[in-house]
């Protein structure tokens, strides 16, 4: 799965985004750090709120106005984007580094044919010819599985299914050829069976382009499939990271564990049967966070939960927000909420 | 086991305008499904978008006349029901708990309103009522006095379920309950349901296009397909051999969070089904890997046998269920 060796595509360090409301200052981000390498997918995973989206937005610059980012470090191939004008960024966003959106019945221009939209971002970068562009979007369509491209291209958005829409969008992404791919629940707007199609796409893609990919869900069934990598966040912090066999093998965060119990899977929990749950709601963002931002909901919650965690690892490279030291499948089960409960992933 | 609810050939269709100047066109949103539902039964329906599951959700719950076909509860056609004894027995709980509720009203009026509408018991009991109601789906008295704007999505759930509870009926019809909400708050509600399901003896009809959300709380499915019913079986069946190609399919893209697996081939193609405009013949066909020639312009028949029913022509109804649509 890595290669023999890593060449880091995007590294973040202490990525921190603010927002201000009538409320006070609400800590969306709190000082997350990822690499992502050439050839590797990592997926960001975790519930509405916590901060993923912001977390694509801030990357890519393009985060709302209301919000500031800070961040100790920020570089595409080495280059530092914290301190780049402009300019600079957007000479690389839609060129090195490209994203696709959730729903593209929004993201694609409903007065635009599809032709007109996938050019234009190429002839802007790469100063090419129309007809340079129009080969190259043929090409792309052609490789994102849409048949009879050419035809497409004076079509507009409205007339495809929304399958196609996001085929046109990944295309779109890949016209300059970026190393960075950034993918904000690209899927979730799709049927199953549609979902299983651009995923698998997205992965062939991924494969045989050797980008670096970032993957934003809240679907675990969604990372477990694709992720080389994956990192947990929870009420803006990044909880856990660790390839999918380590975080879904054996998850070192309480959260983690908890949200993977949440989860029925087919020939593994007993139908019918009480699913785990988390009990509680997220915590309010807004204002300092003290401690751990999980221990109101955790059963395994101590003294000392209260005090600034520790980004705690191991010599395989997962790394977790907690101070357990242990495993949780090795803890006892706390109470006997979920005590015939599923077990997935716990096989390890 | 007792037959509670039932479904005859029952089709439905709209007509949509497909622009100024043209004729307004026909969409068979569902085209003669039968199914029965048993007392105590959970009956999941899964289907992609446009299949016609939450028009049948509606037909059920007697908010969409069929244009053909007849819905029985316990025998009797609910169309010669009154809608307020309909409402009795049959209540709906949507996918969507931040329009289905008014938001300038309290929860306990918005779970009062049912009882007051039918008249029942004076306004401090109705009110008692509602509080109990409350208080058994996981929302304490002090939420009662809030507006739905000051809940979360999975509390505005649980109200609604008690709203859809209040009136102690005897199904209850979830259109997509948990679609709208994050996974570890999906978990507390089908909780709730499973809980509420055994305390009050209730039948649910649940949709869903989450078929791990389906396998785990229904004892059937029915997977629908552009407005046809084409399989249908007790889920442990369903779920270990599936007969129909898009059954297969369908259980083959549920992606569980077990990683080694990778992703499935759905080996459908790109042909995207058009309610408007279904295809002839079997309406699969374009995206079925095993199609055959007749698939194309022969309607499947239905086969009823032990397993459950099943539509296509890898599945060749016997003669005499091909001759009748007798039962």
């Amino acid at each position: 799965m890595s290669q023999d060796v890593a060449e880091p595509v995007l590294e973040v360090e202490r990525l921190s985004v603010d927002i201000a409301t009538p409320r006070g200052t609400l800590h969306a981000v709190r000082d997350l750090s990822f690499t992502v390498n050439r050839g590797e997918t990592l997926c960001i995973v975790g519930e509405s709120g916590c901060g993923k989206s912001m977390t694509s937005l801030a990357i890519m610059g393009l985060l709302p106005r209301a919000a500031t980012r800070r961040v100790g470090a920020l570089r595409l191939l080495g280059e530092d984007l914290a301190g780049a004008s402009s300019r600079r960024v957007n000479a690389l966003r839609g060129n090195r580094m490209a994203m696709i959106f959730q729903e593209p019945m929004t993201a694609l221009n409903p007065a635009w044919t599809i032709g007109e939209q996938l050019t234009e971002v190429y002839r802007h970068h790469r100063k090419a010819s129309a007809a340079q562009a129009r080969d190259r979007a043929v090409e792309l369509l052609a490789k994102v599985g849409i048949a009879s491209a050419s035809e497409r291209l004076v079509q507009y958005p409205h007339q495809l299914s929304g399958g196609l829409r996001q085929r046109v969008m990944i295309a779109m992404a890949l016209m300059c050829g970026p190393d960075l791919l950034i993918a904000d629940e690209p899927s979730t707007a799709l049927d199953v069976t549609i979902q299983a199609q651009i995923l698998r796409l997205l992965a062939d893609l991924q494969r045989d382009l050797g980008i670096a990919m970032v993957l934003i869900t809240h679907d675990l069934g969604v990372v477990a499939r694709i992720a080389h990598r994956v990192a947990v966040m929870y009420a803006g912090e990044g909880v856990e990271e660790g390839t999918a066999a380590q975080v879904f093998g054996a998850p070192r965060h309480p959260y983690t564990r908890g949200l993977l119990d949440c989860i029925p899977v087919p020939g593994r929990t007993a139908r019918g049967a009480l699913l785990g749950n988390i009990p509680g709601t997220v915590p309010s963002l807004i204002g300092d966070m003290q401690g751990c931002g999980f221990k109101a909901r955790c059963a395994h919650a101590s003294a000392q939960c209260a005090q600034p965690i520790e980004l705690r690892h191991d010599d395989q490279g997962h790394r977790w927000r907690c101070v357990l030291e242990a495993p949780v499948d090795t803890l006892l089960p706390p109470g006997a909420q979920g005590a015939q409960g599923p077990s997935v992933g716990s096989s390890s | 086991m007792t037959l509670l609810l039932e479904a005859r050939d029952v089709a439905r269709s709209f007509s949509v305008s497909a622009g100024a100047f043209r004729p307004k066109r026909t969409l068979q949103a569902v085209n003669g499904i039968d199914l029965q539902l048993q007392a105590g039964e959970v009956l999941g329906i899964v289907g992609e978008s446009g299949c016609g599951k939450s028009t049948l959700a509606r037909m059920l719950l007697g908010l969409t006349p069929p244009s053909r076909g007849q819905i029985l509860l316990e025998g009797q056609d609910i169309s010669t029901l009154d809608r307020k004894a309909l409402s009795r027995r049959i209540q709906p709980v949507f996918q969507d708990p931040y329009s289905s509720l008014n938001p300038r009203r309290s929860i306990v009026s918005i779970v009062m309103l049912p009882l007051e509408v039918h008249g029942l018991g004076t306004p401090a009991e109705r009110r008692r009522k509602a509080l109990e109601m409350l208080e058994r789906v996981g929302l304490p008295a002090r939420y009662a006095e809030n507006t739905p704007g000051q809940l979360s999505g999975g509390q505005r759930q649980r109200v609604a379920i008690a709203r859809a509870l209040v009136m102690r009926p005897q199904i209850v019809v979830c259109d997509e309950p948990t679609s709208a909400l994050d996974v570890s708050v999906q978990a507390q509600i089908l909780n709730l349901l499973l809980e509420l399901r055994r305390d009050f003896g209730l039948t649910y009809v649940f949709i869903s296009h989450n078929l791990a959300v389906v396998e785990h709380i229904a004892t059937r499915v029915a997977v629908m397909y552009l407005g046809r019913m084409v399989e249908e079986a007790a889920t442990p069946v369903l779920f270990e051999s599936p007969r129909h190609p898009y059954a297969q399919a369908l259980l083959a893209s549920v992606l569980t969070p077990e990683p080694g697996l990778g992703i499935p081939e759905t080996g459908l193609g790109l042909a995207f089904p058009d309610p408007l405009n279904p295809p002839s013949g079997c309406a699969f066909h374009p995206r079925c890997a095993q199609a055959r020639p007749e698939c194309a312009h022969t309607p499947p028949a239905v086969r009823r046998d032990a397993l459950g029913q099943v539509s296509c022509h890898l599945h060749p109804a016997s003669a005499s269920q091909q001759a009748g649509h007798e039962q």
